[in-house]
């Protein structure tokens, strides 16, 4: 009961200050983070598939109805929580399927490309959808990295403050 | 039967993923045909309340440079009453254009396209289709209005078109914005006979019933021909610097009614 609620709680931080502080940093023009996928890369493992799949779709939504787009942040926030079994299948291997990995124990190589394919995954979702024109593909390649190393760093700091600080 | 109950139950996930996905690529693709969107936007009541209120807190650290605009403003708005020597307006004279001044709550410019949100709406006889501009020039267009505030298409909107012409002589062209540079939109389809030299003023013609003509959009900052070898595409720079707006006007055309009634 305690975990739910204290996942309720992270979950409606990270979208009140995705909206209204780290969708305006505009660093370099038009660089953002978009740290509420923290929420999604590190929900707990052992779920309901379904509910999170539903849950990742609303959560997309109100971020969508903060930063004025159109279901694109909904879109990418659905299909990374759709896949993200099979990254972490990918990249914990048998201790995953054999469901001993817990987040605050994970080796940190692991961790790291975890984390950097689940970012890349969305963002580039993210952009494509927005930018809509695959002929502009060097401007979503080029908003996808400059966004990826951004969000990457917060997330990690996040990671070390909220789960690792246990160890 | 019971074997497609049986395949539903095993596939719930993945089917349960592709109708979400279904619903956000419909929400997303009706968008781009219909640049309408219904539902989702920021000029909702809950989420205005909230970008009000922390507008109201932002806006302190911003109030010297906007006070720098608004005296800029007062100092031309004085030298053109000082210097026009015939009283040109006449009390009884129908008012073409209302002005209304709007704050913005919430900027945005780091998204191919853009909308902003502004804290002023139906109770203060702001129209969807009215033109919204900043003491430079042209900012945007009213796309969506409540009771107390209104969404309007930034000009930094791959959407955004708009009928602009050069000051010193009639050759005009479409006006909109490639998503690239935040400073630079693109004029397109202007005839190659016109004398194009880089610093010339583009102002918003006539042809459009949103703004009156003549109000600035940018400067000419490079040109060259464009693919058909016919036309000229030039490289606009914006007079409006869209990352620090606050203060804005609203035009309201009072005869569009009329002038729309023609074409009925």
């Amino acid at each position: 009961m305690n975990r739910i609620f204290s996942n309720i709680i992270l979950a409606v931080v990270l979208i009140f200050a995705q909206g209204l502080f780290f969708n305006n940093i505009n660093f370099l023009g038009s660089i953002n983070p978009f740290i509420y996928i923290f929420f999604i890369a590190y929900f707990p493992l052992k779920n309901n598939r379904s509910f999170f799949i539903f849950c990742a779709f609303v959560y997309g939504l109100i971020i969508d109805v903060f930063s004025d787009t159109h279901a694109i942040h909904a879109a990418s926030t659905l299909i990374i929580s759709y896949i993200r079994p099979n990254l972490l299948k990918l990249f914990f291997g048998m201790a995953y399927e054999h469901q001993v990995v817990k987040f605050n124990s994970i080796e940190l190589k692991q961790n790291l490309f975890y984390l950097l394919s689940i970012i890349f995954i969305h963002h580039f979702i993210l952009f494509g959808l927005e930018v809509f024109d695959m002929s502009k593909i060097s401007l979503i390649l080029k908003n996808t990295f400059s966004s990826l190393v951004f969000t990457f760093i917060v997330i990690y700091i996040l990671f070390e403050l909220i789960i690792n600080r246990h160890k | 039967m019971q074997r497609i109950i049986y395949f539903l139950i095993r596939n719930k996930d993945f089917i349960l993923f592709l109708s979400l996905l279904f619903i956000c690529l419909s929400i997303n693709i009706s968008y781009n045909e219909y640049n309408k969107s219904r539902f989702l936007n920021s000029s909702n009541t809950l989420f205005s309340h909230l970008y009000n209120t922390k507008f109201t807190i932002s806006k302190y650290f911003n109030l010297e440079y906007q006070n720098k605009i608004l005296t800029e403003e007062n100092r031309k708005l004085r030298l053109i009453l000082y210097n026009t020597n015939e009283k040109k307006v006449d009390q009884f004279e129908k008012v073409n254009f209302d002005v209304t001044s709007v704050s913005v709550i919430k900027n945005s410019y780091s998204y191919s396209n853009n909308f902003i949100t502004i804290d002023s709406g139906k109770k203060d006889s702001i129209d969807i289709d009215n033109g919204v501009i900043s003491s430079n020039g042209v900012v945007g267009i009213i796309d969506k209005t409540t009771y107390n505030y209104s969404r309007f298409i930034s000009i930094l909107n791959t959407n955004f078109l708009l009928n602009a012409k050069f000051k010193n002589s009639n050759y005009f062209g479409i006006l909109s914005w490639d998503g690239i540079n935040i400073n630079k939109v693109q004029l397109k389809d202007v005839p190659k006979q016109a004398e194009v030299s880089i610093g010339d003023t583009i102002v918003t013609g006539g042809n459009s019933l949103i703004f009156p003509k003549g109000i600035p959009v940018g400067y000419v900052d490079s040109y060259k021909l464009d693919n058909s070898e016919n036309y000229l595409e030039l490289e606009i720079k914006l007079a409006t610097d869209m990352t620090n707006i606050e203060k804005l006007y609203v035009l309201k055309n009072n005869n569009l009614r009329e002038i729309n009634s023609l074409d009925e």
